[in-house]
């Protein structure tokens, strides 16, 4: 979604909090390495991101009476999308299915995706400051 | 904020590592602790490690959900393997028959816990801090 005057930070927001959303899960993953029978969890970029967005296109419902019907997804932003479970390549015994590299891998590469979509709204932003001095 | 929920998540896995540690640390000092009766012997001690979920991050059909999974020591289990009983009639510790008893601490499986439990301790670590520079480039943002 390219930048405008009425959505000027474009989906570089909503990527953020996706991505925060991501190493939270890979985080829980990386804790839970020893746990016997933890199924280690990521979520589809792609499909949280087009959640995300789409939710906040349409806008949510606002519910007054307790039998009004939920709108939406989810509740909060990134939070409806759909986490998964990992297939494991080599499963242990105990059941646990976390892989220390995949998911220290995976860690690293949501971090510096992280620092991108950070690096893209703060240029996002001095574009922002740089219209609004009119210099 | 989630990236502050990692935080809380990789401590926890911080101190559920560090109880392993302290309990190879106290099975491997132990090794050699002879006794006299077999109630009396130091049995080597494991923890049982389980994921915590919080109870508003369970979905109506009871899985867990997409937020705050932390790891909790739930229990220390001493373990069933049977003593070494050595005949040794000289040893001051001796009992009537001349037995002493030796823990059932494996000294190789323990040092092979406790490099496993060094690795994820660390990458906990790295974890926090790597959650620490994106906060803090999150807080800078925009200047």
């Amino acid at each position: 979604m390219a930048a405008t005057l009425q959505n000027p930070l474009g989906i570089h927001e909503q990527a953020l909090l996706v991505r925060e959303r991501r190493a939270e899960l890979l985080a829980q993953n990386l804790a839970n390495a020893d746990t016997p029978g933890y199924k280690a969890r990521d979520m589809d970029f792609r499909s949280a991101l087009a959640a995300a967005e789409g939710q906040r296109g349409a806008g949510t419902l606002r519910t007054t009476q307790a039998r009004h019907i939920a709108g939406g997804a989810g509740v909060d932003g990134a939070g409806g999308a759909e986490v998964l479970y990992r297939t494991p390549s080599q499963p242990s015994i105990d059941g646990n299915t976390v892989e220390m590299e995949t998911e220290r891998g995976a860690f690293l590469e949501n971090s510096l995706r992280y620092q991108a979509s950070l690096q893209f709204l703060g240029s996002r932003l001095r574009t922002l400051t740089t219209a609004l001095k009119g210099e | 904020m989630s990236l502050f929920k990692i935080l809380d998540v990789a401590a926890s896995g911080l101190a559920a590592q560090n109880v392993r540690l302290n309990l190879t640390a106290s099975n491997l000092a132990n090794a050699d602790a002879v006794s006299s009766s077999v109630g009396g012997t130091y049995r080597a001690r494991h923890p049982v490690f389980a994921a915590v979920y919080e109870a508003a991050a369970l979905e109506a059909d009871g899985a867990p959900g997409a937020t705050g999974v932390g790891v909790t020591v739930t229990d220390v289990l001493e373990s069933k393997e049977p003593l070494k009983a050595d005949y040794h009639p000289e040893h001051p510790l001796a009992d009537e028959r001349g037995y002493v008893y030796r823990p059932n601490v494996n000294t190789v499986e323990e040092l092979a816990n406790m490099i496993s439990a060094s690795r994820s301790y660390e990458t906990n670590v790295e974890v926090i801090n790597t959650s620490k520079q994106l906060l803090l480039r999150t807080l800078s943002l925009g200047q």
